[in-house]
C-alpha cells in the first residue's frame, strides 16, 4: 500500500475510535446540540419580538428568526468544536497518545481521525438545528447555489474551528482547562453581526465586530440563505477560515509531536 | 564474534532539561532474547532512557541503536520492532477490552479475520476473556496493566520496553505480570524493564544496571552485583555504591521523573 493509502486507512481506524467515544459519552453530544437549540428558542421567543423591531427597516419575530437562524448554525459549529478540545485533551493527558507515538502508524491519523469525527458530529448537529429552525417557521430563500455556498462555508468554518480546538486541547494541561480555554468561541459571535447589526453597537465595539472573522462568515451565510450574492464577504470568510486552519493545523502538529502523558 | 547484533546498544547517552541533567553518559548493551533491568530510585533517569529508546524523545548526545536501527534517524524501523508498556496505562477507557486490542490490530494493518482472532487469543492469554466486552474503565489496576500489555503484543514485537510495569499493583497482579515476562522470554523476545523494586530485578533479569542520578553506577548479573558489594541483596549493593537506598518512600511512587 502507498503511504497515502496507509494514512487514509489509519485515519479511518481513528475515526471509528472517535465516533465510538461520541456514542459512549452521549451526555456531551446531547449537551452540545442542546446549547444552540436553546439559543435559538431563547433568541426567537424571548428576545425575538424586540430584536426584530430593531432590525434595519423594522420587523417582527419572524424577521428576527430569519436574521438569527444562520447565526445559530454558526454557534452550532462552535459548540461541536468546543467538545473536540475536550477529546483532544483527554487523549493527550492519558497514556494512549504515547502508545500511538511509539507505533509505526501515520502520525497525522490520530488528529485527522478526531477532526473527521468532529465533522460527522457537526453535520449531525447542524441537521438537527436546521430542522428545528424550519419547524419554527424559517423559510430560507436560497436556491441550490445558495445552499451549496452555505454548506461550503459551514464546512470550512467547522474544519478551521475543529483544528483550532484540537490545538487548544493539546495545549491544555488538563481536561478541565481544555473545556474552558475555547470558551471565547461562545462569546465571540455576540461581538459580531450574528445577533444584532454591528452599526447598532457602540463605536469601539462596532469596529471590533466589523473586523473580526465571524462577521464576514455570518454575513456570507446570511446572503446565501437570503438568495443574495455575498460579495466581498465571501472572500473574507474563506480567507479567515483558511488562515485559522493553516495556523491551527501547524500548531496542533507541533504540540502533538511534543505531547506526552502527564 | 556474536551471531546477532545486540537488541539494544547505547553509548554515551546524555539528556538534560534546562540545567537539570537527567542522563549523564549512559552506556548499555542488551543481547537479544534477554531481560535487562534498569534499577534505580525516582528521578534516576529510567523513564527518560525508555522514552529515548522508544523514539518518544530525543537525546542531547550519544548514540542509541534499537533492533539495529538508529533511534534518531531510523525511528520508523525502531517503531516497527518495539512494543512499549509504560507506568501509566495506555488504554482507551471508553472502549471495551476487545475494542482496545482490535484498535491495535487495525493499526497494525492485520486483515479483519486475523485481527479478530489475534484479539481473542491475546484476551484469552491474559485472562480477560470474561471482561472482554466491558469498558476498560471498569477494569481493576491489574487488569488494565494486562490489557495494556496485550495491546503491546498485538504486533508481535521482538523487543519490549516495560517502564515500571508493576508500580502500583498488588502482589498477586505483580506475580502474574512476572509470569507473563518469563513466557515472553521463552518466545525469544528481548525485554528492557525499569523498576524500583529490587526483588523484581532479581527475579526477572539476566543483567541489572544500577542507575543513579543519570549514571550507571554498576552493571552485571544479579549474582555478580551482590558479590561486588559483598551484600546479601541488591539493596545492599545499591547502598554500598551510592550511599542511599534504591527504593524510595513508597508514598513517592507517583512522582514522575520526566519534565516537560
Amino acid at each position: 500500500m502507498t503511504t497515502l493509502a496507509l494514512t487514509a486507512r489509519d485515519s479511518v481506524t481513528m475515526l471509528r475510535r472517535n465516533l465510538k467515544h461520541m456514542v459512549r459519552y452521549p451526555s456531551l453530544t446531547i449537551m452540545l446540540i442542546a446549547q444552540p437549540v436553546l439559543f435559538l428558542l431563547l433568541f426567537v421567543y424571548v428576545f425575538g419580538g424586540t430584536m426584530g423591531a430593531g432590525l434595519p427597516g423594522g420587523g417582527g419575530r419572524d424577521d428576527y428568526l430569519a436574521y438569527v437562524a444562520p447565526a445559530i448554525l454558526l454557534v452550532t459549529v462552535c459548540s461541536v468544536a468546543l467538545s473536540i478540545a475536550i477529546y483532544a485533551a483527554k487523549d493527550a493527558t492519558e497514556g494512549i497518545i504515547d502508545r500511538f507515538r511509539t507505533m509505526p502508524i501515520a502520525k497525522s491519523s490520530v488528529l485527522t481521525g478526531l477532526v473527521l469525527a468532529a465533522l460527522v458530529q457537526t453535520a449531525l448537529a447542524l441537521t438537527v438545528v436546521l430542522v428545528i429552525a424550519v419547524a419554527l417557521g424559517w423559510r430560507p430563500d436560497a436556491g441550490p447555489v445558495g445552499w451549496l455556498g452555505a454548506i461550503g462555508v459551514l464546512a470550512l468554518l467547522a474544519i478551521a474551528l475543529t483544528w483550532l480546538c484540537v490545538a487548544l486541547g493539546l495545549a491544555a494541561d488538563s481536561v478541565e482547562t481544555a473545556s474552558n480555554s475555547p470558551m471565547f468561541l461562545v462569546l465571540l459571535p455576540f461581538i459580531s453581526s450574528a445577533f444584532v447589526p454591528t452599526d447598532s453597537m457602540s463605536t469601539g465595539l462596532a469596529w471590533v465586530a466589523e473586523n473580526q472573522p465571524f462577521t464576514p462568515i455570518i454575513d456570507t451565510l446570511r446572503a446565501c440563505f437570503e438568495g443574495r450574492a455575498p460579495g466581498a464577504d465571501l472572500a473574507w470568510a474563506i480567507g479567515w477560515c483558511v488562515l485559522i486552519t493553516v495556523l491551527s493545523f501547524a500548531w496542533a502538529c507541533r504540540l502533538f509531536a511534543r505531547a506526552q502523558a502527564r | 564474534m556474536n551471531q546477532t547484533a545486540p537488541a539494544i546498544e547505547v553509548a554515551g547517552l546524555r539528556k538534560a532539561y534546562g540545567d537539570h541533567t537527567v542522563l549523564d553518559g549512559v552506556d548499555l548493551s542488551v543481547p537479544e532474547g534477554t531481560v535487562y533491568a534498569l534499577l534505580g530510585p525516582n528521578g534516576a533517569g529510567k523513564t527518560t532512557i525508555v522514552r529515548i529508546l522508544s523514539t518518544l524523545t530525543t537525546a542531547d548526545g550519544g548514540a542509541a541503536r534499537v533492533a539495529g536501527y538508529d533511534v534518531r534517524t531510523q525511528s520508523d524501523g525502531v517503531r516497527r520492532s518495539i512494543g512499549v508498556t509504560g507506568q501509566f496505562s495506555a488504554i482507551d477507557e471508553l472502549l471495551t477490552g476487545r475494542e482496545n486490542v482490535r484498535l491495535m490490530a487495525d493499526l497494525a494493518h492485520l486483515p479483519k479475520r486475523e485481527a479478530a482472532a489475534r484479539a481473542s487469543e491475546l484476551l484469552e492469554r491474559f485472562g480477560l476473556t470474561d471482561a472482554a466486552d466491558r469498558r476498560a474503565a471498569t477494569y481493576s489496576g491489574g487488569m488494565k496493566r494486562r490489557l495494556d500489555l496485550a495491546m503491546t503484543l498485538v504486533n508481535r514485537p521482538r523487543l519490549i520496553f516495560l517502564d515500571e510495569p508493576t508500580t502500583g499493583l498488588d502482589p498477586r497482579s505483580r506475580r502474574d505480570l512476572w509470569q507473563i515476562v518469563r513466557e515472553l522470554l521463552t518466545e525469544g523476545v528481548t525485554v528492557l524493564l525499569t523498576t524500583q523494586y529490587l526483588e523484581e530485578a532479581d527475579q526477572l533479569a539476566h543483567r541489572v544496571g544500577l542507575l543513579d542520578n543519570g549514571r550507571l553506577v554498576a552493571e552485571g548479573t544479579p549474582a555478580e552485583l551482590k558479590a561486588l558489594a559483598g551484600g546479601e541483596s541488591l539493596d545492599d549493593v545499591f547502598l554500598a555504591l551510592t550511599g542511599h537506598p534504591a527504593t524510595t518512600d513508597p508514598t513517592d511512587d507517583n512522582d514522575k521523573e520526566t519534565v516537560r
